[in-house]
């Protein structure tokens, strides 16, 4: 923890047990935190992430309840949780809709890190630390989509085990031990429900240490200067409890909405015929979420090189911060790198579009372009081959390249300077925008 | 072997294949609204009462509602629901339903295998007593359990809706159509390989069920005209009740978290700008 202990044992109880284990100096110190005080919204997805956690946590061991994880019976007490367990359609379409909304919360939350240089020093391992909690999130919300034992769970199970078996030598040994198996089976399910019950809490202790990585060096902040006196912040509480209680509560407005008139529509309607392994989906498709990677499997026509790519694609997250030559954190006095990041974005996203379609049907349908190598360059194949290009070339290139060749507009001396000296702030009678005074 | 084979076909599928599906073609779905839709949708019992009796009627000889229990028919918001019975197992209505049905069970004296009248607390029986009874009746075909399916098809309603009420008098000329399949505009299919006609294949598919609805097949207690399309859209009213029955308690239920939510945020919103007031940020 940055600064010395505000904290003064008030009751002869709280001195007593202050002296033998601290804490409520501990969570008076949390409380108190010194925080930047021009931390914008993107700040408060921290605070929403830790709220989406509780949420899957609570519904998912109610869930655990009425659920049985067993092939002939786990479709079935799923319906019976929406037909008949008091209230289990809203436990249940929350949870369902919550992976959802942790993802986009995460999603936000990452793509704020990247623009305002947040992974650089000193915040390399807390960094990490999130890389880590996202690949839980992921293997958590993968094996909880299986759990329902609907088509798609069945599929998709199928088709991502199988791409471990692209590994030379051991690949079919590590597939058969995770199915428990020869095929995706009763043992899967079994096992998936065992590991979607813990990896939550994994992910808990992990954001522990996240927050704990985060309060050594403080917050990074829009300026990407540290922090330089008292006067550049303000105690977490009660400025940012509210603060980034009300961004929770616009966010939950918009979590309800999904929850309450469009429950179904972030899923699959293949997902409510059950699991049924002799007839194949047309389409097997995995959550909007992974749609990206997917994307980029798909984009190599060797499976092994797909796979190496995809997890390449969450490997370029763990290096960044020694792929960024850049000294300058925020990406608001870098008007080329914002540029970039900007496309970055657009390619992510277009990455996603491109895995949620056919490879190659047409991008844009009616004209047919040439064929270039073993597809239509009007393919969605090629747009993933471009999207992904740009994603590896993003990290590898243009991050390391930009930080060395650019030219950074000023940085202001520390997080007050800026905003001391906007105009709509200055001291009242001051000569501030005479150019507006007619 | 075989699962293996399958599972990795799946995965080929997946990674490779599309060229040869994207060829499977079918009819948009026509348009319906029935009042369901929307923040503040309800269903029309009279319907879902009229939509029950279609599927008693004509759909339960073939297709299975494994999910239904009696006693839904009349719990809130469904066909049968009566204020004055709170507990939908003591619905008179939906225990003369029930006992018009005969349910395998065992004797508990003798352990024989015998046949009592259903009662609200029973399933709705399924018409065949395997999937491999139910092909043998349906020329090879299964007839999909129909407890989720509107919730189980890409705009299933539309769907379903399209796809009863969709069949043409008959299939275009020049369309091979085998004894026991019948073409269905809606149903997804790629008829490439039965088209000997001119011109590029019709969209659709050749389907195993029979056009199920005629006019007057069904005849309405509460007098509405018993037309094809009456009958298709009451059904699946009914089915969509089917598949998520709680759905008109959801969106009331909605209503309220909504406008609490909004209070809350309004509120936190005041706090945070009063708190911030005298901050510069």
């Amino acid at each position: 923890m940055s600064g010395h202990s505000q904290y003064e044992p008030k009751t002869g109880f709280e001195r007593w047990l202050d002296t033998r284990l601290p804490i409520v100096r501990f969570s008076a110190d949390l409380m108190d935190f010194p925080t930047p005080k021009n931390l914008n919204y993107w700040w408060t997805f921290g605070g929403i992430l830790a709220v989406c956690l509780g949420i899957q946590i609570v519904t998912g061991i109610v869930l655990a309840m009425h659920y049985v994880p067993h092939a002939d019976h786990a479709f079935a007490s799923v319906e019976r949780i929406m037909r008949d367990v008091n209230y289990g359609w809203l436990i249940r379409y929350i949870h369902a809709n919550g992976a959802s909304m942790f993802f986009i919360a995460v999603y936000i939350h990452m793509f704020r890190g990247l623009y305002y240089g947040s992974y650089k020093a000193p915040r390399e391992v807390l960094w990490i630390l999130g890389c880590v909690i996202y690949l839980l999130m992921m293997a958590t919300a993968f094996m909880g989509y299986v759990l329902p034992w609907g088509q798609m769970s069945f599929h998709g199970a199928v088709v991502i085990t199988n791409l471990f078996g692209a590994l030379p030598i051991v690949g079919k040994a590590i597939t058969t031990w995770l199915w428990g198996g020869f095929a995706v089976d009763n043992a899967t399910l079994n096992r998936f429900f065992s590991l979607h019950y813990l990896l939550p809490f994994m992910i808990a202790g992990v954001v522990g240490l996240h927050i704990w990585a985060l309060h050594v060096p403080g917050n990074n902040n829009p300026t990407g200067v540290d922090v330089k006196s008292k006067e550049d912040t303000v105690p977490f509480h009660p400025y940012y409890t509210v603060k980034d209680g009300f961004a929770i509560s616009v966010f939950l407005l918009m979590f309800a909405t999904f929850v309450f008139y469009f429950p179904d529509v972030l899923g699959h309607a293949d997902n409510y015929t059950p699991a049924n392994p002799l007839v194949t989906p047309q389409h097997i498709v995995p959550e909007w979420y992974f749609l990206p990677f997917y994307a980029i499997l798909r984009a190599v026509p060797d499976k092994l090189m797909g796979v190496i790519l995809m997890f390449g694609a969450i490997v370029m997250l763990f290096i960044l911060p020694w792929l960024d030559t850049s000294k300058v954190r925020s990406m608001r006095y870098r008007p080329t790198a914002r540029l970039y990041f900007f496309i970055f974005v657009l390619a992510c996203i277009v990455l996603g579009f491109c895995g949620a379609h056919p490879p190659d049907d047409h991008v844009i349908p009616g004209i047919s372009g040439f064929q270039l190598l073993d597809s239509d360059i009007n393919s969605f194949v090629w747009l993933s081959r471009f999207g992904a290009l740009y994603y590896f070339g993003y990290f590898l290139v243009i991050i390391p390249v930009l930080g060395l060749t650019e030219t950074p507009l000023p940085v202001p001396e520390s997080i007050s300077a800026p905003v001391l000296s906007h105009p709509a702030n200055a001291p009242a009678g001051a000569a501030a925008s005479p150019e507006k005074r007619g | 072997m075989l699962r293996k084979g399958i599972a990795l076909a799946a995965l080929a599928l997946a990674c490779l294949a599309g060229p040869a599906l994207a060829a499977t073609t079918h009819e948009e779905p026509k348009e319906i609204s029935w009042g369901v839709e929307g923040p503040f949708g309800r269903f029309d019992q009279a319907q879902l009462q009229r939509g029950y009796k279609v599927y008693r009627e004509v759909c339960s000889s073939c297709h299975a509602m494994d999910l239904m229990y009696f006693r839904n028919l009349g719990q809130k918001g469904g066909p049968f629901y009566d204020p004055k019975y709170s507990n939908p197992n003591n619905n008179p209505y939906v225990k003369a339903i029930a006992k018009d049905y005969q349910i395998n069970d065992i004797d508990s004296e003798t352990g024989d295998v015998v046949q009592r009248p259903g009662t609200s607390a029973d399933k709705f029986p399924n018409p065949f007593p395997n999937e491999a009874a139910a092909r043998a009746s349906n020329g090879g075909a299964l007839p999909p359990d129909l407890s989720v399916i509107i919730k189980a098809r890409e705009e299933g309603p539309q769907y379903i809706y399209s796809l009863l009420s969709g069949y043409p008098a008959a299939p275009p000329a020049g369309l091979d159509v085998a004894p026991g399949k019948f073409y269905n505009p809606y149903y997804p299919g790629d008829l490439g390989a039965f088209w000997k006609g001119h011109g590029p294949a019709p969209k659709g598919g050749l389907i195993s069920m029979p056009p199920p609805l005629a006019p007057g097949k069904v005849t309405f207690d509460d007098g509405k005209p018993s037309t094809v399309d009456q009958q298709a859209r009451d059904v699946v009213a009914f089915l969509t009740w089917a598949s998520e029955p709680k759905m008109e308690e959801r969106k009331q239920f909605g209503l309220g978290a909504m406008i609490y939510l909004l209070i809350f945020s309004g509120l936190l919103w005041g706090s945070y700008r009063t708190l911030w007031r005298n901050v510069s940020h």
